[in-house]
């Protein structure tokens, strides 16, 4: 008898198939991996599971009984539970009191706060119970996720990409519970796309592409090629390699110190870092551990750097506006798409004028029909899947818009370009595109500086790298002294000549 | 129990059924409140809404009300689309009146025609000046530009009244609240003979160009309107919310005392304590229903006008209280807000999917 059977599970949303006649069966104890790009439709699958989305079509049988699913309350109560990729857990709240928040009331707080000690010592899950929630590390705010997750006694367990917000090393400890709780008999469905976890961890993979099954396969049994080829239905594209060294340095920032701005925000201590012409420079972490802090500084968003902390080209931008900085070639592309690279409901064309000035006269008339050209300029050699530059940004696929907004960036010849989880949420052929445009770039000269949180990226881009850890910056490693191990024991503070730094996730 | 779900996309068309939806909805309460009142549904609606644009008299009156609401509005159009919550232009009103009155106090028999002009900016300064204490206030120290703004009409009230009670009184009023009568020279020309209409029509035509040209051309217009609408997108442009403060609080602030000083320098032609009859909240509606978009509120406003005209009938003929007036306004409104969320979002029975879950 199988724990979980889905027979033809289809949803359709407004104008795309996010799951179509999905067939899945999970036995007791096994961990079971859904790997699928952006957009495949494996959150849907698991919401429908969780009871969260309704399936338009398709059944679900559960240890061998069919069921409805209708909310994730009646879920939890048929023992099936869930850990969100982004977490819920409310800040200013002890651990013990979100756990107890996310349970049926039937229990008080102090039992619950004695079974969150029982849990975690059997599962090796350190979580001190009265702690509040925004002292803690991310890895230790999923650790309490978990720990609710498995105060419910699930009989499965869904974790969306676990590892997204993990270091190397607080994956490992991750996956030794995982193990345990799979030998007790609980099933697990491991949602990822990172290839070489899903090999080490789970003894069955199901792979979705366009919202359908693609195949079924032992994961232990495949290359990291093979996975990919499947669940992207083609080989994965060559980079261009480097040519030529790096020039002269573009960007220096010294001994950078922010307080932080709000209580849950993180203070910058000392940052120090350099950009030469014709290199990319990666910055590594795990997040909120001070990116948004020190790229709101180096964008202008943020302008209380001390003067001379941040140069450019030997003059000090610390204290100057966006705009100023963008007419001395600094351009920056955010995280977030819709909202700060983006305005939502303006078309693409009036979206070029948050960045450029160039249709916008001397004496401040927006000359629309040089708006629009640029837009359809950006459409077209970026290669952006949209109507045309009359099209609201809201519009486009996360993919499309973030190559129009990368498009804007890079159409505007920077003469230092810092872009923010480059290819976060964007299917693989657009990603392998913006990687292919920032090699480009640097291979002309200009100089590139990464923030991001897929190690694999960066790998495959940097020249050097940097790791953020509690608001201070490592040392600049370069690609071919770094290995993953290295970066992974940086992300957690420890790097030479670290005076005191917290082992947060390392050891836990 | 009911559930809201965002509807996927809203037309256009939808977004301009919306006010013509509501004022339907608002005709139709209408009918209900006469009906309940005892008296003819017909008769009442042929009040506000034929007598108002009867003849060349009506539509003269119609436009002594609806070009200071409309003025009003469109400053605070701006304010709105760049998230600043004026809702003071009432206060900023008066002390438009009160700079016009005293630029036109200056002027005497022999002065020219054109001293008109100068009464109009004394208007403007005067309003600037109102809102200008606001955008200080939340600039400097962060206050709430909705509670100072606000409050700041009652202290203008307090001005008037001191000005009018006081230093202002007319020496030959016979003790009556009110300041001498302006030279003619202060006073906007009228456009017909005979008919009250005067030439803030014009001015507030002339408005509602500049302020599309500002909105849809201008950068400056563009950084406003983004920083309204997605601030974290305004500061990574770096558009300064400082300047958009200021700018959108000193239009606004500007086209009240504006309006302020076309009604002294039209119909009024002196300054008593019934200067401010309520244009200044009156015209928040009239923004909203007009999509705070500048042509959609010159429809807005003359349809404003048209209530208050309406009410004033049904006072007279009809015997009802003046409050209609009012009540009318709050009906369209809240009917407005309605329509809007139902346009934007879709109403789903789910108590059935709730019992069978249950089950």
């Amino acid at each position: 008898m199988h724990r979980l059977e889905l027979i033809g599970i289809s949803k359709q949303y407004p104008g795309v198939r996010a799951n179509d006649g999905i067939h899945l069966k999970v036995a007791p104890g096994q961990i079971h991996a859904i790997l699928g790009e952006n957009g495949a439709g494996k959150s849907t699958l698991m919401k429908i599971i969780y009871g969260a989305v309704r399936q338009d079509a398709g059944q679900v049988a559960w240890n061998g009984r069919e069921v409805q699913v209708f909310s994730p309350a009646q879920a939890r109560g048929l023992g099936i539970s869930m850990v969100y990729q982004h977490f819920s857990l409310f800040e200013t709240l002890t651990a013990a009191e979100n756990i107890w928040l996310g349970l049926d009331q039937s229990r008080s707080l102090a039992e619950v706060r004695e079974q969150t000690r029982e849990v975690s010592a059997a599962y090796g899950l350190h979580v001190d119970p009265a702690r509040p929630v925004h002292t803690l590390s991310v890895g230790e705010r999923q650790r309490v996720e978990i720990v609710r997750a498995l105060l419910t006694k699930p009989q499965l367990l869904i974790l969306d990409e676990p590892t997204s917000v993990l270091t190397p090393q607080a994956v490992e400890s991750l996956f030794v519970t995982l193990r345990q709780l799979s030998a007790e008999g609980c099933s697990i469905l491991y949602i990822s796309h990172k290839l070489h976890e899903i090999r080490s961890l789970c003894d069955h993979c199901t792979v979705l592409r366009g919202g359908r099954v693609v195949g079924e396969v032992d994961p232990r049994q495949e290359s990291n090629a093979s996975l990919s080829r499947l669940m992207i239905g083609a080989d994965a594209p060559v980079l261009t390699p480097r040519v030529g060294l790096a020039g002269a340095p573009v960007l220096q920032v010294a001994e950078l110190n922010l307080p932080q701005q709000d209580p849950f925000g993180v203070t910058l201590e000392g940052v120090s870092l350099a950009v030469r012409a014709g290199e990319i420079v990666g910055v590594a972490g795990v997040s909120g551990n001070g990116q948004q802090e020190l790229l709101a500084a180096l964008s202008g968003e943020d302008t209380r750097a001390a003067p001379g902390s941040i140069q450019l080209f030997d003059k000090d931008i610390a204290r100057a506006s966006p705009a100023k900085r963008r007419s001395a070639g600094l351009h920056f592309v955010p995280e977030e798409r819709l909202g700060r690279g983006a305005v939502p409901s303006l078309s693409l064309a009036m979206n070029t004028l948050l960045t450029r000035t160039e249709p916008v006269s001397r004496s401040g008339w927006i000359r629309s029909g040089q708006a629009r050209q640029l837009a359809a300029k950006l459409i077209d050699s970026f290669r952006v899947k949209a109507p045309g530059p009359d099209a609201p940004a809201r519009t486009l696929s996360g993919g499309n818009l973030q190559k129009f907004i990368v498009g804007r960036e890079i159409d505007a010849a920077p003469k230092l370009l810092i872009i923010a989880q480059p290819t976060w949420g964007v299917d693989v052929g657009a990603a392998a595109q913006i990687r292919g445009e920032l090699l480009r770039l640097r291979n002309e000269g200009c100089a590139v500086l990464v923030f991001s949180e897929e190690l694999d990226e960066l790998f495959e881009l940097c020249d050097r790298m940097h790791v953020i850890a509690q608001g201070r910056l490592s040392p600049a490693v370069s690609i071919a002294q770094a290995t993953r191990e290295k970066i992974g024991q940086w992300m957690s503070g420890l790097w030479p000549k670290a005076a005191i730094a917290e082992p947060a996730d390392a050891q836990a | 129990m009911l559930k809201l779900e965002p509807r996927a996309q809203t037309s256009l068309v939808l977004a301009v059924a919306a006010p013509l939806l509501a004022l339907a909805l608002t005709v139709l309460i209408g009918v209900a409140l006469f009906s309940a009142l005892g008296k003819d549904p017909a008769q009442a609606l042929r009040l506000f809404f034929v007598e108002p644009l009867k003849d060349g008299r009506a539509l003269s009156e119609l436009s002594i009300k609806a070009v200071p609401l409309g003025l009003i509005a469109l400053g605070l159009a701006v304010c709105f689309r760049a998230n600043i919550w004026n809702i003071g232009a009432e206060g900023q009103f008066v002390l438009g009146a009160l700079g016009a009155s005293w630029v036109a106090m200056q002027a005497g028999p022999a002065t020219s025609g054109w001293f008109v002009v100068l009464v109009l900016l004394g208007g403007v300064a005067g309003g600037m000046l109102w809102a200008g204490v606001v955008a200080l206030l939340r600039d400097r120290f962060n206050t709430n530009e909705i509670l100072v703004s606000l409050m700041l009409v009652y202290v203008a009230g307090l001005l008037l009244n001191y000005l009018v009670y006081g230093p202002w009184k007319d020496p030959d009023g016979y003790n009556f609240p009110q300041t001498m009568l302006f030279a003619a020279a202060t006073r906007l020309p009228r456009l017909v003979q005979g008919l009250r209409v005067n030439a803030g029509v014009v001015i507030a035509l002339l408005a509602v160009v500049g302020f599309a040209v500002f909105q849809f051309r201008t950068y400056r217009g563009y950084a406003l309107t983004v920083g309204g609408i997605a601030p974290a997108a305004a500061r990574y442009a770096g558009f300064s919310s400082r300047s958009a403060l200021w700018t959108a609080l000193l239009l606004s602030g500007g086209m009240a005392g504006l309006a302020g000083a076309v009604e002294v320098a039209g119909p009024l032609g002196q300054l008593t304590p019934y200067v401010p009859v309520g244009y200044g909240f009156a015209a928040i509606i009239v923004a909203f229903v007009g999509r705070l978009h500048p042509v959609g509120i010159v429809f807005s406003a003359v349809l404003m006008s048209m209530f208050y005209i309406g009410g004033e009938l049904a006072q007279s003929r009809l015997g009802l209280p003046k409050a209609l007036t009012s009540v009318f306004q709050g009906l369209l409104l809240f009917t407005l807000l309605a329509c809007d969320h139902g346009l934007q979002y879709r109403m789903r029975w789910v108590a059935a999917e709730k019992a069978r879950a249950a089950a």
